[in-house]
């Protein structure tokens, strides 16, 4: 059978009102094959693990750019766990120190992308890491 | 594909209402995983017990906005309500922007609310083949409601009039031209009419014209029909008239009721699900079966295109 696409939710969580990147990465994700849900501005972690959960992806992407990351983010893996997604592929972008990085890593967010990643990068680690299992 | 006792869990899981088991069932469905099969089998025991509410009009008339008002209307009646929310699939990589979530979020953590966007999968128009094992599932799991939203006009492989019970098309004042040059397909498949954006200007001569266009239908020597699509202003935005709109929805589903018309409209979506389910079949098994050396008997003249065909079809 052919390959089914694979789907990712891309989130924004915090306060911060501007979704231009997310929008430019969700873009990129569809031009690559996958399905993409978008959630819009200003999620709650509890409405991102919803969503997440119904949705069935295969991937969730939070975008943050209020600098909220080392709360936001670790709780967000936290919810999605609780909820029983326990290996649902969690990766980020935003500005994000490499210190931070390394402390996210731990709390479950499996790659951050900084702000000028190119988005070939970005499909290239989605491909590689949903690759295998489901 | 999940083992046989794990499908029973998953089964048990869904007829409880369990979110995390919906979801996982409706993956293996829409996934065609080799379970969906048996996960069907039980889940088309719930079919028909739920409103599917059909939301189509054309791109951008606010279908989604208004699903999030229709998801609180029952919600506060304490219906528990599903949602499949239909976008198409890109051609060209096969991938596809489901952005009707988007616009229902503030009911994303309501446990009476179950929310999938789908993506259409190379299915000409804007529905799924899938769609009818998705409904099954949300039947299943107990959705009361359940809300389809897909760009839709009448003229699609997957009709959404074969899908759902009421059909409501949606359209705004900014279409007026739209609504003159409607397709008969969309005048014939609407149960209920929304002018929505009711708060742009326009929205009168929009009602207007839209009550004529229906009228003149009927004109054009129908018969007189035991249903009247009714046409209501409403403005998704402000909420403003969306009871009005729940109270026609729910004389609909009374009206489909009581005139015998909901096991007819039954009838026609099982015979749509059913038609799909065999086409799917065909496609995947003789269609499958046309390879090069099919291509060479015919060229070498040793068969023809209706000997071969008919004998890839009996091929097991
Ligand atoms: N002024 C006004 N704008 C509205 C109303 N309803 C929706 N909109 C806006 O119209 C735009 C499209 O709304 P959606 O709900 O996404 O429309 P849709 O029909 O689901 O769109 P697609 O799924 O892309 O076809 C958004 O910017 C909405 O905010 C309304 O009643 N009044
Ligand atoms: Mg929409």
């Amino acid at each position: 059978m052919e390959p089914k696409p694979r789907r990712i939710l891309v989130a924004k969580p915090g306060l911060d009102g501007h979704d231009r990147g997310a929008k430019v990465i969700v873009r990129a994700l569809r031009d690559a094959g996958f399905e993409v849900i978008y959630t819009g501005i200003r999620q709650t972690p509890e409405m991102i693990a919803a969503a997440a959960l119904q949705e069935g992806v295969d991937a969730v992407g939070l975008s943050l750019l209020s600098g909220a990351h080392m709360t936001l983010f670790p709780e967000i893996v936290k919810l999605l766990r609780k909820r029983g997604l326990k290996n649902l592929l969690v990766f980020g972008g935003g500005i994000i120190p490499d210190e931070d990085a390394r402390a996210l890593r731990k709390a479950g967010v499996d790659r951050v992308f900084g702000p000028g990643t190119p988005l070939q990068e970005i499909v290239a680690y989605l491909n590689e890491k949903l690759a295998v299992a489901r | 594909m999940p083992a046989k006792s794990d499908l029973k869990d998953l089964i048990r899981r869904v007829r409880r209402g369990d979110h995390a088991a919906a979801a996982r069932a409706l993956s293996l469905v829409v996934d065609e995983d080799e379970s969906a099969a048996s996960l069907a089998r039980d889940f088309f025991k719930s079919a028909g017990s739920a409103q599917k509410v059909g939301v189509c009009g054309p791109p951008g008339a606010g279908k989604s906005t208004l699903t999030g008002r229709l998801i609180g209307l029952y919600r506060a009646r304490k219906i528990p309500v599903g949602v499949l929310a239909v976008d198409p699939s890109s051609s060209l990589s096969g991938g596809a922007f489901l952005g009707d979530r988007l616009r229902i979020m503030a009911h994303a953590t309501d446990p009476g609310v179950f929310i999938r966007s789908l993506a259409s999968r190379g299915m000409v128009g804007g529905l799924t083949h899938a769609i009818f094992g998705a409904v099954h599932v949300l039947e299943a799991l107990g959705c009361a409601k359940i809300i389809v939203e897909t760009v839709g006009t009448g003229q699609d492989e997957v009709e959404i009039a074969s899908v759902a019970d009421t059909v409501l098309y949606v359209t705004t004042p900014a279409l007026g031209d739209e609504i003159q040059a409607m397709k008969a397909g969309a005048m014939e498949i609407g149960d209920v009419f929304v002018v929505n954006k009711a708060d742009l200007a326009g929205r009168d001569k929009a009602v207007a014209d839209l009550r004529g266009a229906l009228g003149l239908g009927r004109a054009a020597g129908q018969a007189p029909r035991a249903w009247e699509p009714p046409v209501v202003a409403v403005s998704a935005l402000s909420g403003e008239g969306v009871e009005a709109l729940g109270r026609e929805l729910d004389a609909h589903w009374a009206h489909l009721e009581r005139s015998g018309e909901r096991r007819e409209r039954l009838k026609r979506q099982h015979r749509a699900e059913l038609e799909f389910w065999i086409q799917r079949r065909v496609l995947k098994t003789a269609l499958g079966r046309v390879d090069e050396k099919a291509l060479k008997d015919l060229l070498s003249g040793k068969t023809d295109p209706a000997s071969l065909g008919a004998k890839l079809l009996r091929k097991h």
